[in-house]
C-alpha cells in the first residue's frame, strides 16, 4: 500500500475494486465504514454486491476480467472533459500522450459494451471522483488474479496518477495484501529476481555486496524460477529437488489435478509445516516448525508496518523454529551463519544489507512498529509513499494497457463464469482455522454461491446439492442462492478439500507474474438428480 | 486564548473547544468515572455515572456529553456527585444478577474480597470477576448492593452460538456493545428492544446471534463492562489475575492487527485487541479473536518424518536433515543448483524468509525461490 490504514476513517472517497474488504480485510473495512459515517462517499467496483457494496454511494458491478476496459473508460472521460489534475501529470509524470493514446479508443459506450456498465455510469463515475480530492482506491486480488493482472495493477495506478491522487495522505493505491507476511516475505527476498530490500540479483555490484557479507563466492546472477515454473519443473525433469515451506500448494494452486500431478512427479520433496495436510502426502521428508507464537520474530502488513511477534507458548515436540531448520542446513554445506535469533538475523543482517529497512531495529519495534522506508535509527518511518508527487524512479511513469479477455470465457458447454476468494470465518484450506473451536460452526461447508436468476432458470432450490463442472474437473456442494452474486457467474472459496474451487480454475498465468486466474474460467452447474 | 480556560476542582486549566468534560478532565490528569462510554464513539450519557457539578446548573451535568465552555466551575468528587453516582450504582446493582459486592464474597476490603473470590473460583463465580468495570465502582463508592428492591428475573441466557455468551441478568444496558457494534465495526447486528424494565440488547427480531448480522467479531464482548457478554471459548479458563498478557501480531490477513494474548500456564486462553494500538485500534475479526488455539492442536506435526514406501517413519533431527543436505549435495552435483527450488512461507515471520531465500542462494547458488505472493 502506498498509504497506511489510520488515514481510512478520514478519506473523503473511496474506489473500492476487486476487494471484499468485510470478508478478507475485515478490520480494514471497518475503517472504511467509520468514513462512511462520517460523510465519505464510496464507490465499489465489483460483480459482486458484497456488504460494501450495499453499502457504497455507487456500485459498479462490472463483468468479471473487464477492469481494463473499465478504467480506461473513466480516463477517456477524464481527459476528453479536462477533468484531470493537469499540473501534477505535467510536474511528477511521463508517458501522458501514450495513456491518451489508448485510452481516446475506450470511449463511455465502448467501454460499456465490454464492461457492462452503461456509458452513462462510466460518465458519471469520472465526474464523481474528479469532484473529490483526494479519492483513496484500493484493491485486492480481483485485480491481480487474471491473466491480464500486472495490466490491471498499472491501469490502477494510471487512473490514481491521472487524478494527481498520488502522495498524498488519504488517497494512494492501495493493495490490501491477503496474508500476514506476504509483504515480508517479498521485502525478505523469497522473490526469484532480488535479494532482500528487492535489490536486484543481476546486478553485479549487489551480488558482491552480499558475497562479501555472507561470506560466499558466485552468487547467482541469473532470475530464478516463478511457482507455476517449478512445478512444470517437476514433471520435466528440469527441477528435482522441490523445498516447500509453510505452503499447501495441493489446495491453493489452480487445477488440482494438475498440481499433484506435478507434486507426485518430484524425485525428491522436501516440506516443512506445522501440520500434516494435503501437500505432506507427497514429500519424501516432512519437517516440524514452530508456529505462530511459539517463536519471535516481526511481520510486515500491508501499510509496510514491521511488527513484532511475540512467544507465548512452547512448540510441541521436536518442532523447531524455521530459520533454524535453515541454519542447521546451512552448517551440512559447511556454512556456519552467526545469527541465532531471529532478532539477530534482523539486527545483523537484514537491516544492515536493506537500505529500506537500515532503521528498523528489535528495540525500536516495542510499541507500533515501524512503516519502511526507515533508512536510518531516526527515522521515524513513511506513513504514505511518494510525497510531493516524488516516485522511486524521478517521475511516474504511465503504461498505457489495453483491455484482454480471461483466457477462458463462457460458452455453451460452460455457460457460467466462476470467481474465487475467501470467506470471513475460515482461512485458505483451513489448516489453522479449521483447528479452531467454533469456526467450523459458523462456517462448516463450501457452497456454490449463485444468483436467483440462475437457480431459477436451472430450478435449483437454495441449499441443493449441486454439480459444478470445469474442464478440470467437478465438484459437488450446496447452493447458496444470494443476490449478492450477479446473473451468469458461480462464486466459490478454497476453504474445503472436498468441494475447493481450485478443482475447477484454470492454470493460466499472468505472463509477467506468473499469477493464476483464479478469478475467471468458464464452468458449468448441474442438478444432480436430473442427471440420474 | 484567555478565554478557554475553567475551573477543574479548584483549579484553572485550559480546554480545546468543542472538548467534553470528560476529555478536557482526562487531559489534566483528573479521573472521571465512566461506564457507557466508548472511546471514538458518540457520548450517550446513558449511565450518568460520569456525572459532575456544574456551578450554577440546576443538575448534575454528564461529563462525556457535556462540552467545557470558559469560566465554567467544575467538580468532579463534591459529595453531591459521590452521592449521586452511588445511587446509580445501587441501582444497577439491583437491576440484575450483580451478587458479587455483597454475594459470595461479602468482604470489607477489595484486597479480602479477591482473596475469597480465588477460593471460591468456580461456575458460580461471575467470569467477569476482577475485570468488571461495575464492581470496580460498587467498591469503590462503596455501594450497598441490597439498598433498593432487586428486578425480576431476566430472560435466559443465550448461549446457541460457538463464540459469544450473553447473560442477560448481568446487563446494564450501557449500550457499549452497541456503541462497538453500530459505530465501530459497523456490523449493524445489534440494537435496544422493548421498554422499561423489559429494554434488553436485541437483534432484528430478538433473534439469536447465530441467525443475524453477527459476524463474531466479538467487539461488543470486549466492550462490555461487566460479564454480560463473555468469550465463550475462555470461560472458565480465563481469569484476570492468572494471566500474562502478550502482545503480538494476529497470524492471518494483511491487516496485520494488534493482540493481547492472555496466556495462563503456558497456554494462549483468551485474546483482545490492542487499544490504542496501530493498525487495528483495539479491533479484532472472527479469526483474530478465536483463532488462535490450532496450535495446540494434537494433529500437530512433533517430529521429523522420513518416507518409507508409502508410510512415513519418525526420525531425528540430525538424520532428517543430512538426509536432506545429502539429497540436496546430490542433485547439485548431478544437475547444478538450478535442479533446486524452494518456496518459502507467506505466513511465517520475516527472519525465516530471510533465512530460506539466504540457503537458496548462498548455499545452494540458485535464484529459484518464490513464494505465493502472486496469489
Amino acid at each position: 500500500m502506498t498509504n497506511s490504514f489510520s488515514e481510512f476513517s478520514r478519506a473523503k472517497m473511496f474506489m473500492l475494486i476487486g476487494t471484499n474488504m468485510t470478508e478478507a480485510h475485515p478490520v480494514a473495512a471497518t475503517f472504511v465504514k467509520n468514513a462512511l459515517l462520517k460523510g465519505a462517499q464510496l464507490i465499489v467496483v465489483d460483480p459482486r454486491r458484497h456488504r460494501l457494496a450495499e453499502m457504497a454511494d455507487l456500485h459498479l458491478p462490472i463483468r468479471v476480467g473487464s477492469d481494463i476496459a473499465f478504467l480506461n473508460g473513466l480516463m477517456h472521460v477524464l481527459i476528453a472533459e479536462g477533468w484531470y489534475d493537469q499540473k501534477f501529470v505535467d510536474s511528477c509524470t511521463v508517458d501522458f500522450d501514450k495513456l491518451a493514446a489508448t485510452v481516446m479508443r475506450y470511449s463511455p459506450d465502448y467501454a460499456a459494451e465490454i464492461c457492462g456498465v452503461p456509458a452513462e455510469k462510466i460518465r458519471d463515475t469520472a465526474r464523481r471522483i474528479s469532484s473529490v480530492k483526494p479519492m483513496m482506491l484500493c484493491y485486492t486480488l480481483g485485480i491481480t488474479e487474471h491473466t491480464c493482472g500486472t495490466h490491471n495493477v498499472m491501469s490502477v495506478a494510471n487512473l490514481q496518477m491521472l487524478l494527481g491522487n498520488v502522495g498524498m495522505e488519504c488517497g494512494g493505491v492501495n493493495p490490501l495484501r491477503g496474508q500476514n507476511n506476504v509483504q515480508g516475505a517479498c521485502d525478505m527476498g523469497a522473490l526469484p529476481n532480488v535479494f532482500p530490500g528487492y535489490q536486484k540479483v543481476g546486478d553485479m555490484a549487489l551480488r558482491a555486496k552480499f558475497e562479501r557479507a555472507w561470506g560466499v563466492e558466485n552468487l547467482p546472477a541469473a532470475t530464478g524460477l516463478m511457482i507455476p515454473q517449478m512445478m512444470e519443473g517437476l514433471v520435466d525433469g528440469k527441477v528435482r529437488g522441490f523445498y516447500i515451506f509453510g505452503e499447501n500448494l495441493a489446495n491453493t494452486e489452480p487445477d488440482i489435478r494438475k498440481v499433484e500431478h506435478e507434486l507426485a512427479s518430484a524425485e525428491f520433496l522436501v516440506v516443512q509445516d506445522i501440520f500434516p495436510n494435503e501437500t505432506t502426502r507427497f514429500a519424501h521428508v516432512v519437517l516440524p516448525a514452530a508456529a505462530w507464537s511459539e517463536n519471535d520474530g516481526t511481520f510486515t502488513n500491508s501499510e509496510r508496518r514491521v511488527n513484532r511477534v511475540r512467544s507465548a507458548s512452547v512448540a510441541p515436540g521436536e518442532a523447531r523454529p524455521n530459520w533454524w531448520i535453515f541454519r542447521e542446513l546451512a552448517r551440512r554445506f559447511g556454512q556456519n551463519w552467526a545469527s541465532d535469533s531471529a532478532r539477530e538475523i534482523w539486527d545483523n543482517e537484514l537491516s544492515v544489507l536493506a537500505p529500506q529497512f537500515g532503521g528498523i531495529k528489535y528495540h525500536r519495534l516495542e510499541g507500533d512498529g515501524l512503516q519502511w522506508p526507515c533508512p536510518l535509527e531516526d527515522h521515524p518511518g513513511t506513513c504514505f509513499l511518494h510525497q510531493d508527487g516524488q516516485f522511486t524512479c524521478g517521475l511516474g511513469v504511465f503504461t498505457p494497457c489495453e483491455w484482454t479477455p480471461p483466457a477462458e470465457v463462457p460458452d455453451q458447454e460452460y455457460p457460467l463464469v466462476l470467481s474465487t476468494g475467501r470467506r470471513l470465518a475460515h482461512y485458505h484450506t483451513r489448516t489453522q482455522t479449521g483447528r479452531c473451536e467454533g469456526l467450523n460452526d459458523i462456517l462448516g461447508e463450501e457452497t456454490a454461491d449463485i444468483s436467483p436468476a440462475d437457480a431459477q432458470a436451472l430450478n435449483i432450490d437454495q441449499g441443493e446439492t449441486i454439480r459444478v463442472r470445469s474442464r478440470r474437473g467437478a465438484v459437488t456442494l450446496k447452493a447458496r442462492v444470494t443476490t449478492e452474486v450477479p446473473k451468469g457467474m458461480v462464486w466459490m472459496a478454497f476453504h474445503f478439500r472436498e468441494a475447493c474451487a481450485n478443482w475447477l480454475t484454470n492454470p493460466a498465468f499472468d505472463n509477467i507474474t506468473m499469477t493464476a486466474e483464479y478469478k475467471a474460467c468458464a464452468v458449468a452447474v448441474e442438478k444432480i438428480h436430473a442427471n440420474r | 486564548m484567555t478565554e478557554n480556560f475553567f475551573s477543574l476542582n479548584g483549579n484553572e486549566v485550559d480546554f480545546q473547544p468543542g472538548e467534553t468534560i470528560l476529555e478536557a478532565a482526562r487531559r489534566h490528569g483528573v479521573v472521571i468515572p465512566t461506564l457507557c462510554h466508548l472511546e471514538g464513539t458518540t457520548p450517550t450519557g446513558a449511565c450518568r455515572i460520569c456525572v459532575v457539578e456544574v456551578e450554577g446548573a440546576a443538575t448534575l451535568m454528564a461529563a462525556c456529553a457535556t462540552p467545557v465552555s470558559a469560566g465554567m466551575r467544575i467538580k468532579t468528587e463534591s459529595a453531591r456527585v459521590v452521592q449521586t453516582r452511588r445511587t446509580l450504582l445501587e441501582l444497577l446493582l439491583a437491576s440484575g444478577n450483580h451478587t458479587c459486592a455483597a454475594g459470595p464474597t461479602g468482604a470489607g476490603s477489595w484486597t479480602e474480597a479477591q482473596m475469597r473470590a480465588r477460593e471460591l473460583d468456580g461456575d458460580a463465580l461471575c467470569p467477569a470477576w476482577g475485570d468488571c468495570k461495575l464492581q470496580e465502582l460498587a467498591f469503590q463508592y462503596q455501594a450497598k448492593p441490597d439498598r433498593f428492591v432487586p428486578a425480576p428475573d431476566a430472560p435466559p441466557p443465550e448461549l446457541a452460538n460457538p463464540m459469544i455468551e450473553r447473560d442477560f441478568s448481568r446487563c446494564i444496558r450501557c449500550g457499549r456493545c452497541l456503541q462497538a457494534c453500530n459505530e465501530v465495526q459497523v456490523n449493524r447486528a445489534i440494537g435496544f428492544g422493548y421498554h422499561g424494565t423489559q429494554s434488553k440488547i436485541v437483534t432484528a427480531g430478538d433473534r439469536p446471534l447465530a441467525d443475524s448480522n453477527c459476524v463474531f467479531c466479538g467487539q461488543c464482548v470486549q466492550a462490555c463492562p461487566t460479564g454480560a457478554l463473555v468469550d465463550k471459548k475462555s470461560r472458565d479458563r480465563w481469569r484476570s489475575w492468572e494471566v500474562e498478557k502478550i502482545r503480538t501480531t494476529c497470524p492471518y490477513c494483511g491487516v496485520g492487527c494488534q493482540q493481547w494474548l492472555h496466556v495462563r500456564d503456558g497456554r494462549i486462553v483468551r485474546v483482545t485487541a490492542v487499544e490504542d494500538a496501530q493498525p487495528n485500534q483495539g479491533r479484532l475479526c472472527v479469526k483474530g479473536r478465536y483463532g488462535y488455539d490450532f496450535i495446540y492442536s494434537e494433529e500437530r506435526l512433533k517430529t521429523p518424518l522420513i518416507r518409507e514406501g508409502d508410510r512415513f517413519r519418525e526420525a531425528s533431527w540430525d538424520e532428517a536433515l543430512d538426509l536432506v543436505a545429502g539429497k540436496c549435495k546430490q542433485i547439485i552435483a548431478e544437475s547444478g543448483p538450478n535442479a533446486l527450488a524452494g518456496v518459502s512461507c507467506a505466513r511465517s515471520i520475516n527472519e525465516d524468509s530471510y533465512n530460506m531465500q539466504k540457503l537458496f542462494r548462498a548455499v545452494f547458488k540458485t535464484n529459484n525461490i518464490d513464494h505465493c505472493a502472486r496469489t
